[in-house]
């Protein structure tokens, strides 16, 4: 037992150390690119407020993509929101003591980890169904929407038909806090929806994943609309101007 | 009906979205500059043989430079939500004129040279070696996108496809693969001015034609000034308004209009063009070397402040760009932006109700109005978010009694391209511009049957150029297009003017 609990534990500090060095390493190399001119899509903010709302409006609402797509806003915006109440209810196992706000959403979670499937799977009929987003769909399209799948449906399971002792799985990760490998139960569904998780993990700095932040430094979108107002040099722009 | 060797679209009652046709627009391709024009903006003459690695390290160089390419690259999860959205797609069927698939064309190199994953599993993530397959494929398709930006109006992370258009094309100049439109017409305002070549004399006599025209219509003297030193206001207006149809009724309306303020104005031969075709092929260089002028001509004329006529992608690099590019405007009149587009002088003047209209005098149209996409999704008007759609509506009503608009979801932010944009205004890809107007063309079939509309305002110099010459396929006439100065000069009462019409 302890040789499985010890690979899941530095499979995870491996995943950890992938996801945060990748993530870091994504983020320093967007703010040091810089934006070397105005092109916000308008109409758009003129205020650095107005911007913080208008990101805001599309984290929380796919604003956007609400105006673009009826079916894919749907589907997309079930499984977030699905991702999103998932989260919450998972951080028990990374906090403790459990905040109450925490612990009162718990049973929401698990709606949402029915909704996430829900939209899941409408997100992937639509990779099938529709001719032009068939077209443009690559196998990766395909896996990403599949592990996440499988990851709730263990998950799922492990809810409602297998159940796991959460207790232990709390210990081993707050073990891992400290370098400490407690004991992981031995269950298949357990250790798959591990598994499957330090994959997601892994492959969220390689891969479409960086949506996620992409979204933040998307320059149509975080701009602030007042060119005529301000420059807006770039440093490389800047030996131009000595000429 | 003007005759095409390729199937003009329908125009439908509603708008459908097409089944795919892969490969349908593969044969579409602009001609390729020569090498004495590429030279003189800087780039290659022709394709050396690495070429491939010098592609690389110039998509290296751009995703250093720009933000934009480097996050859109990245970011996109293929959700599909602009695959209906461009006007090229609508109108060809060619699925790689879907934007997401567009700019997948650069990415599956990006994606193989520049990211873990392609260099790894290139099948798996859709990456791919740069052939010259990939190269044609770019070119091709790289000059089937007006840079209009609608894609990115819908996209939830904003991905906007021009940004992508700009690099790759930025990319096939550097290494010899240029665009002979675009660079010959660059070349030409580097030499004498203008895009169209228009040298100070025919500058001069055209306007002294105008002044004439105007006197004998209304009895009154108003002036169209050239290279005038001390002048209050430099006009800078696209080159198309100095001698094609509709676009010069628009310049007549502006002299109208600054006759009617009272100042001083100016046009200047060394500034004779807004358009900046340097913005199309996405080199910064250039765009700046291009802007100059207008720096230059300002400075000269020791004008207070700067004008733009109607134009869309110029005032896009007028509005966004300009300031960064070549400002800062400290010399000029600091109650003014800089720079101003005529339209806000207008509009400006009739809130004060310092102008005058007879608006029976366009009684004989029923109007429509095309908002143009650098004007609509790339800058603005007035002070609040969206003046760009109100005010030239606003200028419209002042001076016409019938006005509709077009289907709500094809104007405003939402507008389609005429199809003639972002460096495609040439013969040789008269298929792809005929085809790509058919989104718009249907709308305004559409209000043209419900509404009784006859005539379309624009103002932009290529939308007016690109729907004169597309109008007659699909059985419609060139003189519906209109520019909003030409209602306006149609309309305005001159101080003074004989009164007996
Ligand atoms: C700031 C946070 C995020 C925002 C604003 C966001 C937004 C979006 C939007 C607008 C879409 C397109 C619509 C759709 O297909 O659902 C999308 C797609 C997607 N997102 Fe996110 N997302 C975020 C975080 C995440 C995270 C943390 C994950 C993963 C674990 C994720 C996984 C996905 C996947 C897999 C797709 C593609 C679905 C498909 O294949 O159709 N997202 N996201
Ligand atoms: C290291 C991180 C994770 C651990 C330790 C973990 C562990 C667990 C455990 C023990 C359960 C069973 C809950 C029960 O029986 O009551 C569960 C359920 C679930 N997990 Fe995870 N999980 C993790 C990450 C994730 C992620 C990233 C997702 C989604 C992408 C996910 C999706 C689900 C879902 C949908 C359920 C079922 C609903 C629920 O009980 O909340 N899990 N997870
Ligand atoms: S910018 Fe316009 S022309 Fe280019 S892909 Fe997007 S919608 Fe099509
Ligand atoms: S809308 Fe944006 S994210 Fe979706 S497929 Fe198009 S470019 Fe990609």
């Amino acid at each position: 037992m302890s040789f499985i609990s010890d690979v899941y534990a530095y499979l995870f500090y491996f995943a950890t150390l992938v996801l945060v060095a990748g993530l870091a390493n994504k983020i320093v190399q967007y703010v040091r690119t810089p934006a070397p001119l105005k092109i916000p899509t308008t109409p758009a903010p003129t205020t650095n407020r107005g911007v913080v709302l208008r990101i805001a409006r599309e984290v929380v609402f796919f604003e956007s993509l609400f105006r673009g797509n009826k079916w894919t806003w749907i589907f997309g915006w079930i499984f977030h929101f699905g991702l999103f109440m998932v989260t919450l209810r998972h951080l028990r196992y990374f906090l403790n003591p459990v905040p109450v706000p925490l612990q009162m959403i718990q049973p929401f979670g698990i709606y949402g980890g029915m909704a996430m499937i829900v939209g899941l799977a409408g997100l992937w009929v639509r990779r099938f169904a529709v001719d032009r987003v068939r077209y443009v769909t690559a196998l990766s399209d395909h896996l990403i929407l599949g592990l996440l799948i499988l990851i709730g449906c263990s998950g799922l399971l492990m809810r409602f038909v297998m159940h796991t002792d959460i207790i232990r799985v709390k210990e081993f990760f707050q073990g891992l806090y400290h370098f400490q490998i407690n004991p992981l139960p031995a269950d298949p569904l357990l250790l798959l929806h591990l598994l499957l998780i330090a994959a997601l993990m892994i492959i969220f700095p390689y891969s479409k994943l960086l949506h996620a932040q992409g979204l933040f430094f998307s320059p149509t979108r975080n701009q602030v609309d007042n060119p005529r107002e301000q420059r807006h040099l770039a440093p490389w722009a800047r030996r131009f101007e000595q000429k | 009906m003007a005759k095409a060797d390729f199937a003009v679209p329908e125009l439908k009652e509603y708008a459908e979205i097409p089944v795919i046709q892969p490969g349908s627009m593969q044969h579409s391709s602009p001609f390729k500059s020569k090498p004495e024009f590429q030279e003189a903006l800087g780039f290659p003459g022709e394709l050396a043989p690495d070429w491939q690695k010098q592609a690389l390290a110039k998509m290296g160089d751009l995703l250093g430079r720009y933000r934009s390419l480097r996050v859109y690259l990245d970011s996109c999860v293929k959700c599909g939500a602009c695959t209906d959205k461009c006007h090229y797609y609508l109108g060809t069927k060619d699925p790689k004129n879907m934007p997401v698939a567009r700019q997948d064309l650069l990415r599956k190199v990006y994606r193989r040279y520049f990211t873990l994953a392609g260099r790894l599993f290139p099948q798996l993530v859709g990456a791919e070696n740069l052939t010259e397959e990939v190269l044609d494929d770019w070119y091709s398709y790289y000059h089937q996108c007006s840079q209009c930006r609608r894609c990115s109006v819908f996209c939830p992370y904003g991905i906007d496809t021009a940004e992508i258009s700009m690099a790759a094309r930025e990319i096939m100049d550097s290494i010899g693969v240029g665009q002979k439109y675009c660079n010959e017409i660059i070349g030409k305002v580097y030499k004498i001015g203008n895009n169209l070549g228009l040298p100070g004399p025919a500058l001069q006599d055209t306007l002294e034609g105008l002044e004439e025209d105007v006197l004998d219509d209304t009895g009154v003297e108003v002036k169209y000034p050239l290279d005038q030193e001390g002048a209050e206001i430099l006009l800078v207006t696209p080159s198309a308004d100095f001698f094609a149809e509709p676009h010069v009724d628009g310049l007549i309306g502006y002299g109208k209009v600054f006759h009617e303020a009272g100042v001083s104005w100016t046009l200047s031969t060394h500034a004779s063009e807004a358009a900046n075709f340097g913005m199309f092929i996405g080199s910064y260089e250039n765009m700046r070397r291009v802007a100059l002028r207008i720096r230059e001509a300002a400075i000269k004329l020791k004008v207070k402040r700067i004008v733009f006529g109607e134009c869309g992608h110029a005032w896009r690099v007028a509005y966004s760009f300009l300031n960064t590019l070549v400002g800062p405007w400290d010399f000029l009149d600091p109650r003014y932006p800089v720079p101003q587009h005529i339209c806000e002088f207008t509009y400006s003047l009739i809130q004060q109700g310092k102008l005058r209209f007879d608006k029976s005098q366009n009684d004989d149209k029923v109007l429509t109005y095309h908002d143009s996409c650098n004007v609509a999704r790339a800058s603005r008007m007035g002070d609040k978010p969206g003046g760009q759609f109100e005010i030239p509506r606003a200028i419209i009503r002042a001076t016409c009694n019938h006005f509709y608009d077009m289907g709500e979801e094809t104007i405003r932010d939402r507008t389609f391209c005429c199809g003639g944009g972002g460096g495609l205004l040439t013969d040789d890809l008269m298929e792809v511009r005929v085809k790509g107007a058919q989104p718009r063309l249907e709308a305004l079939n559409n209000v043209m049957k419900e509404k009784g509309v006859t005539h379309m305002a624009a103002i932009c110099a290529i939308c007016k150029s690109q729907f004169t010459k597309v109008l007659p396929y699909y059985g419609m006439d060139m003189d519906q297009i209109v520019s909003v100065h030409q209602l306006v000069s149609n309309a305005i009462i001159l101080t003074g003017q004989d009164d007996d019409e």
